[in-house]
């Protein structure tokens, strides 16, 4: 608050010189001075947390300031391959979500309507699961499987989605638990263009089905789909119930692992993280705003 | 360009209980601009849709060059659409967007730049081809449209309402050059509007709908001087109901004679059916004045302005006389003269008048029932008119009315007969 104090005389006493009633020309000066108000609290809050984590990771009483905990991270035991199964993970899901819930909203909103709100109720639903139960009713499925099945591609299948390198099970949790998100965020992006008009137009100008979902639909809705993206992207790195109770060794899980043995480590594997994730939000959001210049 | 036919064969069109189109046949000539006029809901677009393809008929068919299309999918139907609403791809910038339907034909880019550009040079854009969608205003997104929907030659150029998103002036010049355009390229339009003025001004003939059926269809002056149905007269500018009485080939009509044009119906009681532009209306303070401009309805009769619309070149007034109201078009100039409450006598241009019979109920069918707003309809006095311009159609007001119909057939005991019922009429 003390920072701010000086700004408000400052610019309201310079404000009467340029023009225009004083109270007037005051307001924008005020309004400048609330909002670098609110600026700082939400800084505060979100960056003395980070700030005291940094410290914690480089500050130590015996050496001082030193980054020797950040090199650790490169060879701890089990980074690479979580960081990796996380990330992998994540393309997956945001790949499988998509391709599920945009034809789906596409063909709700051009073909029935009403069916809309259906929809929408199914995409929501995960959001009011526990994780818990979630999970709970996942692993109860997978152990289920009686013994006369056990010569069936049934039983196969089972076991190949529980493959310890690549879970697909944890693909199809992760589906589930992005539906929300992803809803939400694609039928923002849809609300904003007329749908029926454009997918019309295409189909008048000789668009087959293919063309006016890739040529037409996707890249009118890359905002959307940036955000949607992202949002599962952020859940994924970040989802720990279902994976550590299914026994996998994501990133969010060997986080935990490592924090029991070394606290500093995993704070600073957290921080890390955090980066990573923002670096692949500007890229995405990139993306989503880069407009592709005519050939 | 290539110039097709459109032929719609006892189209039928039902959405939940809503028949948007109830057997509609209509044939549209080869090079020729068609309206489908009509109010909202009476199947205009949903007809339009269906020569498109993004509507699939419940029954009937749509044939292009005679070849039945009503099956095939939108995107090989060969007609060009404009949309009413704002239809540009807002990723493309307008040069892509008229190239776009190029582009799926795989055309190579040279070729297709150099169409795209010679198509917005045609609808006077040679400048914007860069610009995005979000830069351009709606006239020039609507030109872009049009460029387009014409950039594959396509057969038959169908508009549903392109100009209705479109400020007052950008409409009319928008609409002209539309026309210029079709009649340049020879290329068969059916253009959707509810707007009758736009209807008139730009089509070859022009077909009204109503109710997912055809009412009248034939060049705009035909449609407007000799509407087949009662509909057809009110959609389709305004008209005054006037009582009169027939007698041979005359009407008389405010104390004079007129001669009738079209079928003569059956009994005395007749509506004579008059344009607002054809009702002289003189202030009574000039007496004398205007006597060389009368018609033979001579003498004139009194009335009181009630209301006047100035719009510019002209004004419409509304006028009491007795239980009657009418509606008349002065010239700009005059309207000040004519101001609500001035006393006028209302005369009536002397030429041939269309006449219907009787919407309301007579004193000799029904003695002493009250015509719809409680006058008295008794005595030889003129009586209410059942229904002014912009009301509801007339045969909902007064049931039991028959419109006239030009071959002259069945006007016989008009007023008992099939009341609402549309009389259809193709006028080629």
């Amino acid at each position: 608050m003390a920072a701010v104090t000086p700004i408000l005389p400052g610019d309201t006493g310079e404000a009467p010189a340029t023009a225009g009633p004083p109270g007037r020309a005051g307001r924008p000066a005020r309004r400048r001075a609330w909002r670098g108000v609110v600026l700082i609290v939400a800084a505060v809050y979100f960056l003395v947390p980070m700030g005291a984590s940094f410290w914690f990771t480089v500050h130590n009483e015996r050496q001082g300031f030193s980054l020797s905990t950040y090199a650790e991270i490169l060879t701890a035991q089990g980074f690479a391959t979580s960081m990796l199964l996380s990330l992998a993970l994540a393309a997956t899901t945001i790949a499988v979500v998509l391709a599920l819930t945009l034809p789906a909203m596409l063909a709700v909103r051009l073909g029935a309507p009403r069916l809309g709100p259906v929809l929408e109720v199914l995409c929501t639903l995960p959001l009011v699961v526990p994780p818990i139960t979630f999970v709970t009713g996942i692993s109860t499925v997978l152990r289920w499987g009686p013994e006369y099945l056990a010569t069936t591609p049934f039983w196969a299948t089972l076991i190949a989605i529980q493959n310890e390198t690549f879970p697909v099970v944890l693909v199809m949790a992760y589906v589930v638990l992005g539906l929300p998100f992803v809803y939400r965020s694609l039928d923002a992006g849809l609300r904003a263009i007329d749908v029926r008009t454009l997918v019309e137009a295409a189909r008048n100008l000789g668009a087959s089905w293919p063309h006016v979902m890739f040529r037409v639909i996707v890249p009118n809705l890359r905002p959307a789909i940036a955000s949607a993206s992202f949002l599962t992207l952020a859940l994924v790195l970040g989802e720990y119930t279902v994976a550590a109770l299914l026994g996998y060794q994501t990133f969010p899980v060997w986080i935990v692992t490592i924090s029991g043995a070394n606290g500093r480590l995993s704070v600073a594997v957290s921080i890390l993280s955090l980066l990573i994730t923002w670096l692949l939000l500007l890229v995405l959001s990139g993306a989503g705003t880069k407009r592709k210049d005519s050939r | 360009m290539k110039t097709s036919g459109v032929e719609f064969r006892g189209l039928r069109r039902v959405f939940g209980s809503t028949v948007a189109l109830d057997g509609l046949d209509l044939a549209v000539e080869p090079g020729e601009l068609m309206a489908l006029l009509g109010p909202s809901g009476c199947g205009k677009t949903t007809a339009l849709r269906c020569v498109a393809g993004f509507e699939h008929p419940d029954a009937g068919a749509v044939l292009i060059d005679g070849k039945d299309i009503t099956r095939l999918p939108a995107n090989r139907r060969d007609a060009g659409m404009v949309f009413q609403s704002y239809s540009l791809f807002p990723n493309l910038n307008a040069r892509d967007n008229v190239a776009f339907g190029l582009r799926v034909r795989k055309v190579p880019a040279a070729r297709r730049h150099a169409r795209a550009a010679e198509l917005l040079e045609l609808v006077g854009l040679p400048e914007h081809g860069g610009r995005y969608p979000h830069e351009l205003s709606g006239g020039q997104q609507q030109r872009v449209a049009l460029a387009r929907a014409l950039a594959l030659e396509p057969r038959v150029l169908l508009l549903d309402e392109p100009l209705s998103a479109l400020d007052a002036k950008v409409r009319v010049t928008l609409r002209e050059e539309i026309r210029r355009l079709q009649l340049d390229l020879g290329i068969t339009t059916i253009f959707v509007t509810h707007d009758q003025e736009e209807a008139l001004s730009i089509a070859d003939r022009v077909a009204v709908l109503r109710a997912g059926r055809l009412e009248q269809v034939g060049p705009p002056a035909e449609v407007y001087d000799r509407p087949a149905t009662p509909f057809v007269a009110e959609f389709v500018g305004a008209m005054n109901h006037i009582p009169g009485r027939l007698s041979g080939d005359e009407v008389t009509v405010l104390g004079g004679f007129l001669p009738v044009d079209g079928p003569i119906p059956q009994g005395p009681e007749v509506d004579v059916l008059v344009r607002p532009e054809a009702v002289v209306v003189t202030p009574l303070a000039v007496p004398g004045a205007s006597a060389a401009e009368r018609s033979p309805s001579a003498a004139g009769d009194r009335a009181l302005v009630v209301a006047s619309s100035f719009r510019g070149s002209s004004a419409r007034l509304r006028i009491r006389l007795g239980d009657l109201e009418l509606l008349a078009d002065v010239p700009g100039h005059d309207a000040v003269r004519l101001a609500p409450g001035t006393p006028v006598t209302v005369d009536l241009v002397h030429r041939p008048v269309l006449v219907a019979p009787s919407t309301r109920p007579t004193a000799v069918t029904t003695p002493g029932t009250s015509s719809p707003d409680g006058a008295d309809a008794a005595g030889a006095t003129p009586k209410t008119p059942a229904a002014t311009p912009g009301s509801a159609a007339p045969e909902s007001a007064a049931p039991g009315s028959r419109p006239g119909s030009p071959d002259g057939a069945g006007t016989a005991g008009a007023t008992t007969e099939a009341s609402g019922a549309a009389v259809r009429r193709d006028a080629r």
